[in-house]
């Protein structure tokens, strides 16, 4: 179940963007030469453990990394062709929720305490519309009903804290779309979420997505999701994308040995009981990374050239590609 | 309730303890029967216990005995003079805010800037700064050097402005810090991200989202600063003359007249407690949160 | 559709597996001791010298009258005379010698209030944290009641009802500097309690006594520590504003509170007798403060939001 049709073009590029934050403790290579391509109709999963970088290369996108210790050190984010990188603050701003928007993973912090739903989601409309007060309340009440929230006239006198964990998060879903993105970036937005709403979120966005054939950069850590959700995925680990292909294959063939393990860690229904998998060892300290592959010290396979240079990235199928030395001869599977 | 009882117990207790008004009052050749009566005539001769008894009596009807050096109704003397410090003391307390917010929000968004470090230095020094000692360097300079401002007592609205620059501004010193801690933590809150998100304007992020959200400890804490400010009152009122109730409090001290000493102390109570219920309105209407709880 | 609810549940059991550990972020970032604030500290160093050494350094005695030289303005200006660094006041006493002797009052008093109300309120506090329940409830009311007392107005009234003097005032303020201390100290104790150690040692039969006094007090101490620097500045104002109202320390002993409010009648014409007093006063008050944030600062940044 991927995408409702063909992905059409390429709507977002990042192009080696390099992103650093500046911590007491070193200089953080949060994002460290990340490219990945967005197509409209299509979604992209961003996976990995946390503290990989996939929230920040979410934030550097929307140049809203932390002040004054994040910033975009090198690389472009092409939006239909314009580098974001380039653009002032002014210009940022504009792009905003009108161009890319984005959902955030907890939906109890999201939201503003003080304020009625209502008063949030006009307020979202007003940013990119020029209408009087009763249109846009008029089109936020059209939006929680796509949403599919019930009773939206009397939900936007709401406050936040009178709503369900799941209601919220499809109001700050209707918020995201309010100004008709193109891009929209999802931040884990169900991980918060009881499991059996998570699966009704999950078909919203796709709904959503079908609709309006916005691209959606869908970031979790969860597998079952991406095989719900993703036509593309691409892991992420310490800074940089180690593999990334289309869903189906990298489910069926994963080249990385990362991807490897990570899949290998998936307890399987229905076979004997046996222990859980983890992998040993914790990833490199993002202000002190080694020279070479930053998966060596964990890896099965690891040899000196490992070690000592990080490979660079090779191409294992149509669209498939692994930043792995052991590629090129087929790499045993578990 | 119980509060006030307590409070009125060990008013009673405490006024009893400073020393005999009858010494005070009395000629120093007035002989032991000229003291007797004086005694009898202020109901200082009966029993401890039977003076607690009279004095709450009193209390449940309003009546909280004569001053003794006005020889009025104690009530009557604090409520002519609480005006004077009710205008007083919300003024300080605005100026305070109007003050603080500004000051505070620029320190939270500039942070670690020179503007942030000038004004913790202002705050840390506001609180330093002992209240009296500001009074008379005001005086000084705004009123015997450049002449601008009168010095002392009650009049126009000019009068107003250095006792409410005195009396506020210790409090301006702490409320800015906690505005700036408050905006901090607000600046870097999920709702404050998600607004950024939508595209709104940094002014409007600051000024509708942060603002409201920081504003809410510090208008929990207006009722302490209220009673700060009317404590803070007896020295800034000693200071400049002025006919309020802070004054008063001196005065019943040093003249031992302690009818009034429990009046005040027990009305100052009410008042208090009366302007915390208000911050406690006030905080639901600020906290939708709380009204439903 | 099953399959992919099992793969939705099977993933959430994955990530679960795979949520990393944090990265290490255990530094806690103590500043060196190198990194004491200087200037504070020789202010402080330079009060306790000159209230100790007073009768070392100070040119003349504090009460020793000489009315031909009253009223001078200081040495540096017209008029001045270089026996009188500051001036004389209106009964022609040196007013650096009164501001040097002023210190010994402000330290002595802040001192023994500190360490009378600080013992009283450390005490109330871990045992009232600790023991809990009635005891706790009585306490605490106690406490707040206290609390909604108006600092200066007690201090009134005990000064005047007792009698001026140093012991007095001592008395008043401890009485109200331990309720702030015991409520802070409590709710530190709080959460000692609740950590292993604690039920560790009532597993092994430790008596409450020992409990509190071996293993509850030496965690505290931090927080106390930090709770007294605050309070020194809290206790030199409250003495000053006690003085300037006329009921501290009695005559002839100078304490600053009441050099500036025996200035006041001269202020538009001898400034002098009220203005260093006062600066004395602020720079003091000033520096112990900033010492204090310093201090809290690094035993323990945690504290800044309850402090």
């Amino acid at each position: 179940m991927t995408g409702p049709g063909a992905a059409g073009e390429v709507v977002l590029e990042l192009r080696d963007l390099h992103a650093h934050l500046s911590t007491r403790w070193g200089v953080v290579r949060a994002v460290d030469g990340v490219s990945l391509t967005l197509r409209e109709g299509e979604t992209l999963g961003l996976v990995g453990e946390s503290g990989c970088g996939k929230t920040m290369t979410a934030l550097s996108i929307l140049r809203l990394l932390p002040r004054p210790a994040g910033r975009i050190v090198r690389g472009q984010i092409l939006l239909e062709g314009e580098d974001l990188t380039a653009k002032s603050a002014r210009e940022m701003r504009r792009v905003r929720g009108r161009r890319i928007a984005m959902i955030l993973q907890d939906p109890q912090t999201s939201l503003n305490p003080v304020f009625t739903i209502g008063n949030q989601l006009v307020e979202a409309f007003r940013v990119h519309l020029v209408e009087g007060l009763r249109a846009l309340r008029r089109r936020a009440e059209e939006a929680l009903r796509q949403v599919r929230v019930a009773a939206p006239a009397q939900r936007l006198r709401d406050y936040p804290h009178q709503m369900s964990g799941g209601m919220k998060q499809r109001v700050v879903g209707a918020i995201a779309i309010a100004g008709s993105p193109r891009v929209l970036i999802a931040d884990e937005p169900t991980t918060a979420l009881d499991v059996t709403i998570q699966l009704q979120y999950l078909t919203l966005l796709r709904e959503i997505q079908a609709r309006t054939r916005l691209a959606m950069l869908f970031i979790t850590h969860d597998f079952g999701i991406v095989a719900r959700m993703c036509d593309r995925v691409a892991v992420m680990y310490a800074g940089r994308i180690v593999e990334s292909g289309p869903m189906r294959d990298l489910f069926a063939a994963p080249r990385h040995p990362y991807t490897q393990a990570l899949m290998a860690a998936v307890p399987k229904m229905g076979a004997r009981p046996e222990r859980l998998v983890a992998i040993d060892g914790q990833p490199p300290a993002l202000q002190r990374l080694p020279p070479g592959c930053r998966f060596a010290e964990r890896c099965r396979y690891t040899d000196d050239r490992c070690r000592r240079e990080y490979p660079p990235t090779f191409t294992v199928g149509p669209a498939h590609e692994a930043a792995c030395w052991r590629v090129e001869p087929s790499a045993p599977r578990p | 309730m119980l509060l006030l009882v307590i409070l009125a117990l060990i008013v009673f207790a405490l006024a009893r303890v400073t020393g005999n008004p009858a010494d005070l009052l009395l000629r120093e050749d007035a002989t032991q029967e000229d003291r007797a009566h004086l005694l009898k005539a202020l109901g200082l001769d009966r029993p401890t216990h039977e003076q607690l008894l009279v004095f709450l009596g009193g209390a449940l009807r309003g009546d909280l005995g004569q001053s003794i050096r006005y020889r009025k109704p104690a009530v009557e003397v604090f409520f002519e003079r609480l005006p004077n410090t009710l205008t007083l003391v919300p003024l300080a307390l605005f100026g305070a805010v109007v003050m603080a917010i500004p000051l505070g929000m620029s320190a939270a968004v500039y942070r670690g800037t020179l503007l942030d470090r000038a004004a913790n230095a202002v705050a840390v020094l506001g609180i330093a700064t002992p209240s009296f000692w500001l009074g008379i360097v005001l005086i000084y300079v705004f009123s015997i050097t450049l002449g601008w401002l009168p010095s002392a007592r009650m009049g126009s609205p000019a009068h107003y402005v250095l006792p409410a620059i005195t009396l506020g501004a210790f409090l301006v010193a702490g409320m800015t810090r906690l505005v700036r801690s408050s905006v901090l933590e607000v600046l870097d809150s999920e709702f404050v991200k998600l607004a950024r998100l939508k595209g709104v304007s940094e002014v409007t992020v600051l000024w509708k989202h942060c603002l409201r959200n920081a504003m809410i400890p510090v208008v929990t804490l207006f009722g302490v600063f209220f009673a700060l400010l009317v404590t803070g009152a007896i020295v800034t009122e000693t200071v400049f003359a002025w006919p309020g109730v802070g004054r008063l409090t001196y005065e019943a001290v040093i003249f031992r007249d302690y009818p009034l000493l429990q009046a005040i102390i027990l009305l100052k109570a009410v008042i208090v407690l009366g302007v915390n219920l208000a911050v406690d309105i006030l905080y639901a209407y600020l906290d939708p949160r709380v009204r439903y709880a | 559709m099953a399959r992919l609810e099992e793969g939705l549940s099977v993933g959430v059991v994955a990530g679960e597996a795979l949520a990393g550990i944090d990265e290490a972020s255990d530094a806690r970032g103590r500043g060196a001791l190198a990194r004491l604030p200087w200037i504070p500290t020789l202010i402080i160093v330079a009060l306790v010298v000159a209230a100790a050494g007073a009768p070392l350094i100070a040119p003349h005695s504090p009460t020793e009258q000489s009315l031909p030289d009253k009223l001078l303005p200081p040495a540096w200006q017209e008029g001045g005379n270089a026996k009188y660094l500051l001036g004389t006041d209106v009964l022609g006493r040196d007013v650096l010698s009164r501001l040097l002797y002023g210190a010994r009052v402000s330290l002595t008093v802040a001192a023994a209030a500190l360490l009378a109300g600080g013992a009283v309120g450390l005490a109330v506090g871990i045992l009232s944290g600790y023991v809990g329940g009635r005891i706790d409830s009585v306490l605490m009311r106690i406490v707040d009641a206290t609390l909604t007392f108006p600092t200066i107005l007690i201090a009134l009234l005990l000064a005047v009802s007792l009698g001026q003097g140093l012991r007095t005032m001592v008395l008043a303020i401890a009485l109200i500097l331990w309720a702030r201390f015991a409520r802070i100290v409590r709710g530190e104790v709080l959460t000692v309690k609740g950590r292993d150690f604690v039920a560790l040692a009532q597993v092994r039969g430790c008596s409450h006594a020992r409990i509190m006094g071996v293993h509850i007090l030496p965690n505290v101490m931090n927080t106390f520590m930090v709770l007294l620097s605050l309070h020194i500045g809290f206790v030199i104002l409250v003495e000053a504003s006690l003085s300037f109202l006329g009921a501290g320390i009695p005559p002839p002993t100078p304490s600053w509170g009441q050099m500036v409010s025996d200035g006041r009648s001269h202020i538009a014409s001898a400034w002098w007798l009220s203005f260093p007093p006062g600066v004395a006063i602020l720079l003091i008050v000033l520096a112990f403060n900033l010492f204090g944030d310093w201090l809290r600062d690094w035993l323990d940044p945690r504290l800044r939001q309850q402090v």
